[in-house]
């Protein structure tokens, strides 16, 4: 065989590897009922959830605790197919939380509590909802 | 006023920078096809127009910036991003911080670029500028904001507010309201780094540009060889500039960010770490293709691939589809379509030209030997574009969604739950093969190889290297397998390059020592990042429970610090001193509890007077101005066990209006390790405090109390003409308490409760001492006895929490950034002077 044609091999090999590796590393977006079935099977492995902050019927979020030490938050998320779920973050709570409209979770079940490692806020876009006097947090 | 006319004139030079870089794309088509060259109709009218894009676009750049430099806020672009209280340099900062100010930028760098490339290659001026002005065209689509029809194209730094909140109520009754303050720039981003790390990075993305147009141009002139000659002194200074771009991100993130290291695998921080790898790349494939003609192919590969993959990245970055997986890309400006367009059409020109003349590409018959550098270079190469492509699918993976969406398929992959450990599990191993073959490759560069030879070669740096890393892992501990393998190679890398170094430096060959010098510093940082990060420990060990909440990893490597109580951690005694602030009226630190608030954040009222050295800096009653009011810091003291040396590490918190509370560490350096440490909980804020019970003493002006355990002295009382933020009448009474409190190390501190009678109505104002954990109300005063009642309230001591963590070794890292950078600028310097020589012989 050229030695070309070995380099190739070896290459496309590698390549596959990366990408089965990858796609073993890849972390998926489920909504909490999945969530919650993937935790009964057993599955410790972390998730993405998608959805938004619990609102009331005049849009005020509502259900966000922090803990009384500030040190972690505890909130209610809405997900994509309308279930609701608190969930335990144990950071301090981002700023933009109430702000947001769109979060992603990353974390797993424990027991009845979605924990979550790590919150990604989406905050509305700067050209349709920023108003000219925002509170400032000092 | 608004200031209307300075940003039509803003607005009127991005449009004629738009057109004129059409025209001149079109101008320097009709020459290069007509074979122009020096000073010919279509090329002069071409450079013409291309000056005066220049023109347009430097006066868009500096029009912006004095908008943001005289506090125009009627603009959107000022007020959205800065502030009147920013200082020159975050002005500066400010400026880059939205996306149309760093397309500007990057529209700058390019047409400084131009300029250069008019100045210095007449021969390939046509060519090359054609695909320049057509980048400059789609850059400064960008920030055009017209409306054609129904397609709004780009986003324009020169809206007024008033038309970007049009449905604010306040424009709605006055359309002439100008907001007296911006919104300022992010404190996280009022840091030194932010000013020059942007205009590198974008030097470094705009440097792309030009191997890319050299290579676009000789696929287009069928002139398929020379090309390499003029491009590869630009492509390693792109890879320079590139990478200490990239570097000092991570270096601010080290600094500023609490994540505890420099590289966190963000998509966003992968979008350019990617191009970078395969520009290296391209580097060596050119070198190779100069030393002797092979891996032409593979060279325009990947020069057209670092070119496409920074496009790529910038759609990445700005289109808004990273927005599930990243925390800090732009915010979406709805320019997705114009980036993906602007994305594809190189795609298409480069694969349309480069198909159509792949066959006429010239390419050597016979395959290289084992034996020879081209085939050493050629795998390294290869090593480095899996190690990107490696990096690039996770960082896809939306992209990758979105494209199974359009054919009906649910890919659902989201990044992986640990990015880090995700990436550096991997990418370590390609590191490992790239240090092997940078050490190994060096000896079959320099000399003719056979078996022998090599075996010959290699035995004096493989056994050295073996021992060096043997020493180094039985002193340093180092037991993991994975890392020994790492730090061999490392080392390896370093001992062979050294071993080339010495010969070359021997024979005077100071200018050819670039490679070796640039792989060691490759290595050394290597082996940096293999202590730091394998090795970083937590020293601040804890045995208590924190909180109940916490991981058991959490509770164990946090310590809580309460003020003045000494604790042991590593090799020291560390001792939490002072809650601190910054103004700019005074140097240094100053006690926060010295202050009091005023109306304004930005200003304070000094409480007893601020001394340093026997000088007074300001008196009592003195407002001072604090430049970032929502930075405090705390200062730990540490005293090292062994030999007595002390210092102070002064990590800071943010309290940043859009990114919630901002821990930043301190970094003690030490030769051998960094102590990393920051601030995990900060003392509640004042009007969290629980302040228990309250006890009421009564007693006579002279006597001694306690309160909270300290000896305190009740001093005098006495009529105040003025109170803060009260306007006293002629019939109102404010008398002060004066009392003297003792604390653990003899510092005397003062509390001055306040009894206030307005309008007939008692106020009282206590006082508190936070460093003491007490507060002072002045309850009552009865002028018959002359005694005076006191309300004392005690609450918890003052702490912080601290997490501290070491990291060995990391100077290896930043010195072998140094060393790396001094390689890339020997071999640039020595490339371009070739190219002069060979372009002064009239071979461009």
């Amino acid at each position: 065989m050229k030695k070309s044609s070995i380099i190739g091999i070896a290459v496309i090999a590698i390549a596959i590897v990366i990408i089965i590796s990858s796609a073993g590393d890849a972390s998926s977006y489920v909504t909490f009922g999945e969530a919650q079935e993937l935790a009964e099977q057993g599955r410790k492995s972390e998730i993405h959830v998608i959805g938004e902050l619990k609102k009331d019927t005049e849009g005020h979020v509502v259900g966000i605790s922090p803990s009384a030490d500030k040190t972690s938050v505890q909130f209610m998320m809405v997900d994509d197919n309308g279930k609701e779920q608190a969930v335990f973050l144990n950071d301090p709570m981002p700023q933009d939380l109430i702000r947001s409209e769109k979060v992603v979770v990353v974390g797993a079940y424990k027991n009845d509590m979605f924990v979550a490692s790590k919150v990604l806020l989406k905050c509305p876009s700067k050209y349709e909802e920023k108003a000219l006097y925002e509170e400032k947090a000092l | 006023m608004i200031h209307t006319g300075i940003g039509n004139t803003g607005h009127l030079f991005v449009i004629i920078s738009f057109v004129t870089s059409l025209l001149a794309a079109f101008a320097y088509f009709k020459a290069s096809n007509a074979g122009e060259m020096g000073n010919q109709p279509w090329i002069k009218f071409a450079r013409y127009t291309f000056y005066a894009h220049t023109v347009a676009v430097v006066s868009v750049f500096v029009i912006l910036f004095l908008i943001i430099k005289n506090n125009y806020f009627e603009y959107h672009y000022a007020w959205s991003h800065s502030s009147t209280t920013l200082p020159l340099n975050y002005m500066i900062a400010s400026f880059w911080e939205g996306q149309e100010g760093s397309f500007l930028l990057w529209l700058f760098w390019h047409a400084m670029l131009g300029l250069v490339i008019i100045r210095t290659n007449k021969k390939w001026e046509a060519p090359v500028m054609t695909v320049f002005a057509v980048v400059q065209a789609f850059l400064a689509s960008m920030i055009l904001g017209t409306v054609f029809g129904d397609v709004k194209l780009g986003s324009s730094p020169f809206m007024l507010l008033r038309d970007v909140l049009v449905y604010d109520t306040v424009f709605l009754i006055n359309p002439d309201f100008i907001p007296p303050e911006g919104t300022g720039l992010n404190p996280l981003l009022q840091n030194y780094w932010m000013v020059i790390h942007p205009p590198t990075l974008f030097l470094g993305f705009a440097t792309t540009l030009v191997p890319f147009s050299y290579c676009i141009a000789g696929l287009w002139r069928r002139d398929f060889k020379d090309w390499v000659r003029p491009a590869l002194p630009w492509a390693i200074f792109s890879a320079v500039t590139l990478g200490v771009g990239i570097l000092m991100g991570g270096y601010w993130a080290y600094e500023t960010l609490n994540f505890g290291g420099y590289w966190n695998w963000d998509p966003v921080e992968n979008a350019v770490y990617v191009p970078w790898l395969i520009l290296v790349a391209a580097m060596h494939t050119m070198i190779t293709f100069k030393k002797s003609a092979t891996a032409l192919k593979t060279s325009i590969i990947l020069v057209i691939a670092t070119f496409i993959l920074i496009l790529y990245s910038t759609f990445l970055t700005r289109s808004g589809i990273l927005g599930d997986t990243s925390v800090h890309s732009f915010t979406d400006l709805g320019l997705s379509g114009q980036l993906l367009i602007y994305l594809l059409f190189f795609v298409v020109v480069s694969i349309f030209l480069s198909v159509k003349v792949w066959k006429e590409i010239p390419s050597s018959e016979h395959e290289a030997s084992t034996f020879s550098r081209e085939f050493w270079i050629f795998i390294g190469a290869l090593t480095l574009v899996l190690m990107a492509f490696q990096v690039l699918v996770p960082t896809s993976y939306p992209v990758i969604n979105e494209i199974g969406q359009l054919f009906g398929l649910d890919f659902n992959l989201a990044p992986p739950a640990n990015q880090i450990e995700s990436y550096s599990s991997k990418q370590r191993w390609f590191a490992l093969a790239i240090a092997l073959l940078s050490g190994t490759g060096q000896f079959f560069f320099w000399n003719k190889m056979d078996k022998e030879k090599l075996v010959k070669a290699l035995t004096l740096p493989i056994v050295f290297a073996l021992l060096i890393s043997a020493i180094i892992f039985v002193i340093a501990k180092i037991y993991n397998p994975v890392y020994i393998l790492i730090l061999t190679a490392g080392v390896y890398s370093i001992v062979a390059n050294a071993t080339i170094l010495t010969g070359l430096l021997k024979s005077k060959s100071y200018k050819l020592s670039g490679g070796s010098v640039a792989h060691i510093g490759i290595a050394m940082m290597l082996i940096g990042i293999m202590f730091s990060e394998g090795y970083s420990k937590a020293i601040s060990t804890n045995t208590l429970i924190i909180s109940n909440e916490w991981s058991e990893e959490d509770n164990s490597t946090n310590l809580p610090l309460f003020l003045n109580e000494p604790k042991q951690m590593d090799r020291y005694e560390i001792v939490y001193r002072n809650e601190l602030v910054k103004s700019a009226d005074i140097p240094g630190f100053i006690r926060k509890s010295l202050l009091d608030d005023t109306q304004d954040a930005f200003y304070k009222i000094v409480k007893q007077p601020i001394m340093k050295d026997g000088e007074l800096l300001a008196d009592k009653g003195d407002t001072i101005y604090m430049t970032n009011p929502e930075n405090t810091y705390y200062q730990i003291d540490y005293k090292d066990l062994f030999n007595g040396k002390t210092f102070s590490l002064y990590p800071r918190i943010q309290r940043n209006p859009s990114m919630g509370e901002v821990s930043s560490p301190d970094i003690r350096r030490q030769w051998n390790r960094d102590i990393y440490s920051y601030v995990s909980v900060s003392p509640e804020v004042e009007e969290d405090i629980d302040w228990g019970e309250k006890e009421e003493i009564k007693l006579k002006v002279g006597s001694r109390f306690y309160v909270n355990d300290y000896v305190a002295d009740l001093k005098g009382l006495e009529r105040v003409d003025e109170v803060n933020f009260l306007d006293l009448g002629p019939n109102d009474v404010a008398v002060k308490a004066t009392i003297y409190i003792y604390g653990e190390d003899n510092t005397r501190y003062l509390a001055e409760p306040l009894y206030i009678i307005k309008d007939k109505n008692v106020g009282k104002q206590p006082d508190v001492v936070r460093e003491l954990a007490s507060k002072i109300t002045l309850e009552e005063i009865d002028p018959n006895s002359g005694s005076v009642t006191l309300g004392l309230n005690a609450t918890q001591k003052d702490f912080v929490i601290i997490k501290a963590l070491e990291k060995p070794h990391i100077n290896v890292l930043w010195i072998g950034t140094l060393v790396m950078v001094a390689g890339f600028l020997i071999a640039l310097r020595r490339r371009y002077l070739e190219f002069m020589k060979m372009r002064d012989k009239g071979l461009g």
